[in-house]
């Protein structure tokens, strides 16, 4: 087993983008697929034709959730749009409820 | 290796009808799905009923499944029976449909008795291609004062690996990954040619890793910000006082104006988790009131509401 120690680590802030290629090359997911997204607003990459586009790195999760819901529950791209904005207002609100709570909290 | 009584984990009877196993299967994959689930063991769960809906959806499989008998108990040491048939080789494997080679892969022991492991290297391609490895994703808890101060963590992380003879299989790795100071709640990390190799001296994949905090039991991390509780007593807010507070980069003076009230959220400015603009700590004030113990305390409690009339429920027309 053996041990490396790793110094180039990335941060992946909203400075990090990613091209259609670079996207679809690190999700595994096919470029028309991503079109899709995009068609249906699930993504919003920056630039006008296909080959300008850049993801945040939000995209790279955005993506594959969808794939998966897809394969696992047979959700189609509209439907998985829904399911994403939904899970982001629960996530958001979970996050203030916890911060709530910690008010609270003595 | 254990017996899966996979009726049991469906929620079925054995006498189930196709339809109900797949009704089964949606209702349950909706409800432990990693995406969207916040069941605990969602993704155990997930994958446990994916392998039981994996066997019973398939007649042939589950009629294979079914010949063990209705007598074995979930949990219960298993061996398959002499001269079983539906092990590895047999003809009508296939992971096609719901399920992706990944998942295969994660199945049971007790899958892999009965039907195999299957499927993997028959479906890698042979081919001399050139293929750029793929991505790997973790998670990786850090602490408030990891991402403090930046941090070197040791993770064993499962890597897939090429033999010489070009077969694929999965091994242990150690890493040492620096966390950089600053990392926040579900942000990623990456690190280059860190994933899966590449085929035919095509590049590495890259390896994520994603953040998640831990809970720290006096401070609260939001994106950049710190927020603390910081018990007061009613005469430092009544009359203002300088008091110490901890941050995560150590001790610091705060100073609160007189007539603060509780509740009130004071800001450190830059004293959050480092960033190109620092977040700042939030010290939210919460007075405690002193128990009136002596005949002494409680006299001047009195006297308190006798040269300070003060009523804090005006507002309710009370």
């Amino acid at each position: 087993m053996a041990t490396q120690i790793i110094h180039s680590v990335t941060i992946l802030d909203e400075t990090v983008t990613f091209t259609l290629e670079d996207l679809s090359q690190t999700t595994n997911i096919q470029a028309e697929l991503i079109k899709e997204m995009v068609e249906q607003g699930l993504l919003e990459p920056q630039g006008e034709a296909p080959e300008q586009w850049l993801f945040p790195v939000s995209a790279l999760q955005r993506s594959r959730t969808v794939v998966r819901l897809q394969r696992d529950l047979g959700v189609n791209v509209a439907g998985s749009a829904l399911v994403l904005e939904l899970l982001e207002q629960i996530e958001e609100l979970r996050a203030q409820l916890e911060l709530l709570k910690h008010r609270n909290l003595r | 290796m254990q017996y899966k009584d996979y009726y049991a984990i469906m929620g079925l009877k054995r006498d189930a009808s196709p339809d109900e196993i797949k009704k089964a299967y949606r209702k349950l994959a909706r409800k432990y799905h990693p995406d969207v689930s916040k069941e605990p063991q969602a993704e155990a769960r997930f994958k446990e009923v994916g392998e039981a809906y994996e066997v019973l959806k398939d007649p042939a499989k589950r009629a294979n499944y079914d010949q063990l008998g209705a007598q074995w108990q979930s949990g219960q040491e298993f061996k398959p029976p002499p001269g079983w048939q539906g092990g590895a080789g047999a003809p009508n494997f296939d992971f096609g449909g719901e399920y992706s080679e990944v998942d295969s892969e994660q199945f049971s022991d007790f899958f892999a008795s009965l039907f195999g492991r299957a499927a993997h290297q028959q479906r890698r391609p042979t081919r001399p291609t050139k293929l750029r490895g793929e991505d790997l994703q973790s998670k990786v808890l850090v602490s408030l004062e990891e991402t403090y101060q930046g941090a070197v963590r040791t993770l064993q992380l499962s890597v897939p690996e090429i033999t010489q003879d070009g077969q694929m299989h999965t091994t242990q790795r150690t890493l040492k990954v620096k966390i950089p100071a600053g990392v926040t709640q579900g942000q990623k990390i990456r690190l280059a040619g860190q994933g899966a190799p590449g085929i035919g001296g095509a590049p590495n994949g890259d390896l994520y890793l994603e953040i998640d905090l831990q809970s720290h039991p006096h401070f609260h991390a939001d994106g950049a910000d710190i927020y603390l509780n910081l018990p007061v007593t009613p005469w430092e807010l009544a009359l203002g006082a300088t008091m110490a507070v901890p941050t995560l980069g150590g001790t610091v003076q705060l100073k609160v104006p007189a007539g603060a009230q509780t509740g009130q959220k004071m800001r450190l400015k830059g004293r959050g988790l480092p960033a190109k603009t620092p977040g700042d700590q939030y010290v939210v004030l919460q007075v405690v009131i002193p128990e009136a113990k002596t005949p002494a305390d409680k006299e001047l409690y009195q006297q308190m509401a006798t040269q300070m009339p003060f009523n804090p429920r005006i507002y309710l027309g009370v």
